[in-house]
């Protein structure tokens, strides 16, 4: 027993969340998605200070003037000018708040309303967990477009109607994964310890619960904000999203629209902005659950 | 087995009727609809006529009992706009939208899971990475985004196909593109994890103890299991689709439901709204539920339940 | 030397991990002649399920393999071709695996299952398939053979799985059955019945088998000679009459005391355990591996270990045998 063998060598014992800081950093689209959202959110932060012009001051004599690698275009608009002489980096600039402030406050919203219903779910189980379940498969049959679509046009296209819509629309991922995580949970030994020691169900589920499923909601809430932030765009593009004149990347691309056939970057410039800031959360929330959950990695 | 449909039948026709009471309600809550018919300009008379006209001062629940003896009888009302019968106006636009969404799950299909499939054989090879890009992107587009480039690119640059309409088969193939990549990731995805959760199992190694050849062992003994939960998502997949086909019949003026549903949101045509809502919400149902039966049929495993 | 239908010298397994590498199976030798039952015993982790599989071609992918000689029936299997090595497996070498319950594919039919394994190696017709089929399963003690080869496996118990999977094994009549641990996942009861019937094919058809297993009980019952393994080596082998009655290795006689024997152990009496723990595999591992736990363990044991012989064909690695 005490003569142990000298030449065997054994792992140096790793903790879990070394492990896991070698995962994030390790994990090269972690990083990228994240710089790219800090960035983002310091553009919308100090749009003021960065962007060059007004966003919303028309000049009819500068009316689409191409980006700078274009052989006509200026230093002047370097992403160039809308059909009513906008220049276009300055809405792009401007564009990014209305983007985030969507994103996360319907993601908020969402996520407050499904994280409910799925602790209550997976909690009580039962009739509750029965009728939840039963919410959940309703709001899946609904199409979220159409009803959005309705519910914006009947109340009126604006920047709270598009985040209220979103935000009772998309929360069916979440009560859906805090339902089978509180579910899990409940079964754990240590609810059981919690409850034998005396503290109430509200004192287990905010101390033992929310802290065990934190990583996914992080995840679903990622998911969701990139989900939220295309709806805004198709919204907008469709014409019932934030109204004319708001710099929303989904309305510069339906404005660019006819004029896209002649100048294609009227589109392709806040597409691809748009496209960068979902690639990017996308990123954030694949490394966080790569970090996070190295079994379920795919 | 009959059971196990009949019980979820029932449920599928719960969950149809709550839709149209969501609906219903969302549409009568979110604001006055006599005041959004009879528009702006209208006088506080005219409103009322409108109101009477359209039975919105009796109480909501017989409204909504009204509306709804009608609509199991497929009795939907006529269009406030088009003034044709409701039923009639769906019937002539949904092919579109089912040929649609029919080609873009196919399209998503035939793509996916030959990805998924050499993905998780050929784990971390460049194929691998190309699919994850693949997901990744097609995850982050915005698919309107995506319909306006291809048009860009096939229809005004190269010039081989054309921008809009159904007049022929050529006018599908980019909107079948836009709205299949839409769900391709997904399935993509589920592909690969299912293959490489299978490829390790104890039977793929008892049938490589038996000498089978490879391709024996991946499609026979592999491909059979991996694909089950792939079939219950693209029946959820082609539902999100045609909830989304709205889109892409927007940006390629494709005369189909989700185009009527545009026209009727933007012209307060609430009859015609409320019945695509249905209709979507039921075809969505109607596709799980057939999911899960065709399940039950592929894995021996959930019959007995 | 050459007339052994398996012939194993020096094979190891090497699994790589991050930093360092899980030296499994440590250049084991052993040979099985024809019809012939060998046991390999030993505890949990110690490189015997890993030894069946590189017998077979089977080991994750992961895994590496090197041995100087793994020579089957004349043919050297380190050096064939997995398109070759698959014509062999199901057919003149077959396996049983501890697993019953999963080792089954849950989308097909029992009889889609074996008859494939027969289809494979065979020109046959199906309905040829199908009647060697119900015959083998009604030789391995399933009742209404013919009924169950529509069944799925999810409709058998965890016995019955069993007997198809060794039912399965037969199908193309190989000669040689690799079985690791097949009834550790079973019943008591059924352990019993299953390695009867094993044993009982292995003399009717004139199989050799190899047999893995952690159980001296089993080992007793059913082996022809005994090959005992302890951290990726085999630490002592002959024929079993002889190695229950003379154990040589400390590791052997340790093992042997753990049994209990009917009429001989006294109701509390103490069971015999070993003390101690398994060396680590990772690294080198130099003098006789079990050194740390053995209760006679001297100077000498640091150094290299010869094999010596023993009477009537035994063989044990062991510095303090005489």
């Amino acid at each position: 027993m005490t003569a142990t063998l000298p030449l065997s060598d054994h792992l140096p014992p790793r903790s879990v969340f070394a492990t896991a800081m070698r995962r994030v950093f390790g994990h090269h689209g972690l990083m990228l998605g994240g710089i790219i959202l800090v960035l983002v959110a310091l553009v919308a932060i100090f749009a003021p200070l960065l962007a060059p012009h007004d966003p919303y001051a028309q000049n009819l004599s500068r009316r689409l003037i191409p980006p700078i690698w274009h052989a006509k275009g200026t230093w002047e608009h370097v992403l160039g000018t809308d059909k009513l002489g906008r220049d276009y980096l300055s809405r792009l600039i401007y564009g990014s708040r209305l983007s985030l402030i969507i994103g996360l406050s319907a993601t908020v919203i969402s996520g407050l309303i499904g994280t409910t219903l799925g602790v209550l779910a997976g909690y009580f189980g039962g009739r509750t967990d029965a009728v939840i379940n039963y919410l959940i498969t309703t709001r899946l049959a609904m199409p979220v477009v159409l009803v959005a679509l309705a519910v914006a046009s009947l109340v009126g296209g604006s920047l709270q109607v598009v985040i209220l819509v979103l935000g009772f629309l998309l929360w069916d991922r979440f009560a859906v994964v805090t339902r089978s995580a509180t579910m899990q949970v409940c079964h754990g030994d240590y609810i059981a310890a919690a409850q034998a020691i005396g503290c109430s169900t509200t004192r287990i589920l905010l101390s033992e619960l929310l802290p065990n499923i934190l990583n996914a909601l992080i995840v679903v809430a990622t998911l969701e904000m990139a989900h939220a932030i295309l709806l805004e765009a198709t919204l907008s593009f469709l014409g019932l999203g934030v109204p004319p004149p708001a710099p929303s990347w989904g309305l510069m691309i339906a404005e660019g629209k006819q004029y896209m056939f002649f100048s294609p970057w009227v589109i392709a410039i806040p597409g691809v902005t748009l496209l960068i800031l979902v690639l990017a959360i996308n990123l954030v929330g694949d490394g966080i659950r790569d970090a996070t959950a190295p079994e379920n990695r795919n | 087995m009959l059971r196990f449909a009949l019980r979820r039948l029932g449920v599928a026709i719960a969950v149809a009727f709550t839709v149209s009471l969501a609906c219903f309600l969302l549409l009568h809550l979110s604001g006055d609809l006599a005041t959004s018919i009879a528009g702006p300009e209208a006088t506080a008379a005219q409103i009322e006529a409108v109101r009477k006209q359209y039975g919105l001062d009796r109480p909501l629940v017989t409204q909504f009992a009204d509306w709804l003896w009608h609509a199991v009888q497929l009795d939907f009302g006529r269009s406030y706009y088009f003034q044709d019968r409701v039923i009639d106006l769906i019937a002539s636009r949904l092919p579109v939208t089912m040929i649609l969404g029919g080609l873009a799950l196919a399209f998503a299909l035939i793509v996916a899971i030959p990805l998924g499939v050499i993905a998780a054989i050929k784990r971390d090879s460049w194929i691998d990475r190309l699919a994850l890009v693949i997901a990744v992107l097609g995850q982050a587009m915005p698919s309107f985004w995506f319909g306006l480039t291809l048009i860009i690119v096939f229809s005004v640059q190269l010039r081989w196909l054309p921008a809009s309409g159904a007049d022929s088969w050529q006018g599908f193939i980019l909107p079948v593109v836009a709205l299949g990549y839409y769900a391709t990731p997904a399935i993509m995805r589920l592909t690969r994890t299912g293959m490489l959760d299978v490829l390790g199992s104890d039977y793929i190694r008892t049938a490589r103890a038996k000498g089978l050849r490879t391709g024996t062992i991946m499609f026979k003994h592999a491909l059979r299991n991996a694909i089950i939960p792939v079939i219950a998502l693209a029946a959820v997949q082609l539902g999100f689709m045609l909830g989304g086909s709205l889109v892409i019949e927007a940006v390629f003026s494709l005369h189909g439901l989700g185009y009527l549903a545009w026209e009727a949101i933007a012209r307060n045509d609430y009859p015609v709204m409320q019945a695509i809502v249905l209709i979507l919400a039921s075809i969505y149902i109607l596709l799980t539920l057939g999911a899960d039966l065709l399940n039950a049929a592929i894995d021996p495993r959930i019959r007995v339940r | 030397m050459t007339d052994h239908l398996l012939e194993v010298r020096d094979l190891h397994v090497d699994i790589p991990l991050g930093h360092s590498t899980l030296h499994a199976v440590r250049g084991i030798d052993f040979h099985v002649d024809r019809g012939e039952l060998v046991c390999l015993v030993g505890e949990s982790g110690c490189g015997k399920s890993l030894t069946s599989l590189a017998l077979m071609g089977l080991l994750p992918s992961r895994a590496r393999r090197r041995a100087a000689a793994l020579r089957f029936a004349g043919a050297e299997l380190t050096t064939l071709p997995e398109r070759r090595m698959a014509d062999l497996r199901g057919n003149r070498m077959a396996m049983i695996f501890q697993e019953p319950m999963t080792s089954l594919n849950p989308a097909y039919t029992i009889g889609n299952q074996l008859t494939e394994a027969l289809s494979r190696h065979r020109k046959v017709t199906a309905a040829q398939a199908r009647d060697r089929a119900v015959h083998l399963l009604e030789r391995v003690g399933i009742t209404a053979a013919a009924s169950r080869l529509g069944q799925y496996p999810h409709q058998l118990s965890g016995g019955l799985r069993q007997r198809v999977m060794i039912a399965m094994a037969l199908m193309c009549g190989p000669e040689l059955i690799i079985a690791d641990e097949p009834t550790t996942a079973l019943d008591v009861t059924i352990q019993a019945q299953i390695l009867h019937l094993l044993r009982e094919l292995q003399q009717e058809f004139g199989m050799a088998v190899v047999l893995i297993t952690h159980d001296l009980g089993v080992v007793a019952r059913v082996a022809d000679r005994v090959a005992v393994m302890y951290a990726g080596e085999i630490v002592e082998t002959g024929p079993v009459a002889s190695l229950f009655a003379a154990p040589s290795h400390p590791y052997t006689r340790g093992l042997l005391a753990c049994i209990p024997v009917p009429g001989r152990t006294r109701p509390g009496e103490m069971l015999g355990s070993i003390p101690g723990i398994v060396p680590s595999l990772t690294g080198r591992l130099e003098g006789c591996a079990f050194r740390n736990r053995c209760g006679e363990a001297r100077d000498a044991c640091a150094g290299p270990v010869p094999w010596r012989q023993g009477l009537a064909g035994q063989a044990v690695r062991c510095v303090g045998a005489a």
